[in-house]
């Protein structure tokens, strides 16, 4: 390892995983990707894995455990299975970065609350929803108090997997939870829509957000908004404001005609593994990336502005 | 020789779909009015919540102006024979609002997914027949897909315990030999009861149920005065009157949902939905009913034509839920029209 890097391994082989190899070897930043575990020897992703001349294993994490250089782990397994690893991740010293809604530890959107939480042991991605729409409450609440947010995700059938499928209700609730907890809102609430519309259509998300003031800085808003845009497009450079911020008025349960600020959003994958319009995945890959990358200038002590 | 009298059960969502032509805003005490008088008129299952399903009251789709759960007390409180329903739609409303409506009355539980995406519902058939309610599957969007392909979708929902499965016109797009087809499909592909829920965008909602009654409909929904999205549903007291004629047994008494539809619910209408020039064009595009007065909306604050809105939602392929896209395209017709 050249001192200027810190190693780094992917737990789970699955698209995921797989998405976030690519992203890892195209931009390694200070890290260095030092293995890629599954459990499956012939699966797509430990194969991809070996021609591109990263080490792999089939036997899970044990050898990602054994291995004490490995500082950084990306788990992109399943909320059952962290929930396993999480203890034996922590025993080892390594930090888990974590792709699945086990919540181990807290979590982290990278735009908004990334830099507290860079002594942790182990950080939660919470969902693709959250990483999408909570800069947008994050960027409104710099300004002005916030009330309510509310985030509507339409994402395409064919980009949701059986685990969301099955656990629909998860993604409202910790969405909800982090549009109140990182975005500054006091009352969050999410909604998800799959659309099944062949071709597939490109992740999207609205975000309304009722400030705490009638008094609305409008330009001020504009500023902010645009500001956390490009900073979430370092990452996910498919991150895109399609419409607004729009600033309309609707009657509340705090009030008649209160102002309500609306962003139109869409989020295109970059590609790497899994289909552009799978942006749902890929801000959850690209946003691990930054993730670690801060995680692993932290370690190496190397100053770097995180917003 | 003599046959068995043909039975259809009725479950009326005046107070459900009808939320959406109240923008929500429906009181108390129009809920007891309207529920005692469907109950007293026999019909059998009352829907009542926001029209978007438990947890609909959002800015996407209209905050509620008395919350759903109290809703639903009143109208379970008043009810002697009939048993309240309420809606939930998975990424919408939660196990959590679930238990909070059975709390307050609820004994059925209709789940809707859009029409290609019932394996979302499973969590909430399973909680809902743990709790010993009625579970109901709603398939959306209906007019998009082919029988076979509901079959499929509702083979789903029977499989994670439903007791009946509709198919749902939300767009009003439906023409009779679309319903007839559909509900036979699904009523030779499945062991559990089938219902048809019908919008009047084409002026066919009546038209409609009776095909699909032809085809072996189990169940129907209407509304009073056809109060729902849209240009309406099949009005309640108007699907009495006919299937009494036809000699269909539905246990409803027709002159007190004729006086309910008279005295009770027009005067709380704050309009008579019927196919008027927007409400074609949502079944003309087959685009989700509810967006009516979202894109009336937003075609008058961006100056366009709510037409062009529906057209375009339609080619997107938008679903059920999407008001946000609503303001969206409006937003993409004025920029294309310079005139935001």
């Amino acid at each position: 390892v050249s001192e200027d890097k810190v190693k780094v391994a992917i737990v789970g082989s699955g698209n995921i995983g797989t998405d976030l190899m690519y992203k890892l070897l195209e931009e390694p930043g200070h890290m260095q990707l030092e293995m890629v575990a599954g459990i499956e020897p012939e699966s797509e992703g430990l194969k991809r894995a070996r021609e591109e001349g990263i080490g792999t294993t089939d036997e899970g994490i044990q050898p990602v455990l054994d291995d004490p250089e490995i500082r950084i782990v990306f788990e992109a397994t399943s909320a059952k299975a962290h929930m396993q690893n999480a203890p034996m991740l922590k025993e080892a010293g390594k930090i888990a970065v974590d792709l699945t809604p086990a919540a181990q530890g807290p979590y982290v959107v990278p735009t908004a609350n990334l830099r507290e939480h860079l002594n942790e042991e182990n950080v939660n991605l919470m969902t693709c929803g959250a990483q999408a729409t909570v800069p947008m409450a994050y960027a409104i609440s710099q300004v002005t108090p916030v009330r309510y947010a509310e985030m509507v995700s339409t994402v395409a059938s064919a980009s949701a997997g059986p685990g969301t499928r099955q656990n629909i209700d998860e993604f409202t609730f910790t969405t909800a939870r982090g549009l109140e907890e990182i975005g500054g809102a006091k009352e969050g609430k999410a909604i998800i829509i799959l659309n099944p519309a062949d071709p597939p259509l490109i992740m999207r998300n609205t975000v309304y957000v009722v400030p705490e003031d009638d008094e609305v800085d409008e330009d001020g808003i504009a500023d902010s908004v645009e500001e956390v845009v490009a900073e979430v497009q370092k990452a996910v450079p498919g991150y895109q404001l399609k419409n607004g911020p729009t600033f309309d008025e609707r009657d509340t349960p705090w009030g008649e005609n209160k102002p309500v600020i609306m962003m139109f959003l869409e989020v295109e994958g970059a590609g790497h593994y899994l289909p552009k319009y799978s942006g749902n995945l890929d801000i959850m890959t690209a946003s691990a990336r930054k993730v670690g990358e801060a995680f692993a200038r932290h370690l190496l002590g190397v100053e770097e502005v995180v917003a | 020789m003599t046959q068995a009298k043909r039975t259809v059960r009725i479950t009326d969502t005046s107070l459900r779909d009808g939320s959406h032509a109240m923008s929500h805003k429906f009181t108390a005490e129009q809920v007891r009015d309207v529920a005692r008088s469907l109950d007293e008129a026999g019909v059998p299952v009352i829907e009542c919540n926001h029209g978007d399903g438990l947890a609909g009251s959002s800015i996407q789709y209209g905050f509620s102006r008395v919350s759903e759960m109290d809703l639903i007390l009143e109208a379970a409180e008043v009810c002697e024979q009939a048993r309240i329903a309420a809606l939930l739609l998975p990424g919408v409303g939660t196990v959590e609002q679930l238990k909070e409506a059975v709390e307050r009355g609820i004994k059925v539980l209709r789940i809707a997914t859009h029409c290609t995406e019932a394996d979302i519902s499973q969590q909430h058939f399973e909680m809902a027949k743990e709790m010993d309610l009625e579970a109901v599957g709603f398939l959306m969007m209906a007019h998009m897909r082919p029988p076979e392909a509901l079959v499929e979708q509702a083979k789903l929902m029977e499989s994670y315990g439903a007791d009946c499965v509709y198919i749902v016109d939300s767009a009003g797009a439906m023409l009779p030999k679309d319903a007839a087809e559909r509900v036979g499909a699904m009523k030779e592909g499945l062991d559990c009861q089938v219902g048809f829920h019908a919008h009047d965008n084409l002026g066919v909602a009546i038209g409609n149920s009776l095909a699909a009654l032809e085809t072996g409909a189990d169940q129907l929904d209407g509304s009073l005065r056809g109060l729902g999205a849209g240009a309406g549903n099949a009005k309640t007291e108007l699907l009495a009157a006919v299937l009494d004629k036809m000699g269909v047994e539905t246990g409803l008494d027709v002159f007190k949902l004729m006086d309910a539809a008279e005295y009770v619910i027009a005067p709380m209408m704050p309009f008579q939905p019927f196919p008027d020039r927007d409400s074609i064009a949502i079944g003309y595009a087959g685009v989700y009913s509810t967006f009516l007065l979202h894109a009336k909306r937003a075609a008058e604050r961006y100056e366009i034509d709510a037409r062009e809105i529906m057209m375009e939602l339609g080619r997107r392929e938008a679903v059920a839920g999407q008001e946000d896209w609503v303001i969206d395209v409006a937003l993409d017709v004025a920029k294309e029209k310079g005139a935001v």
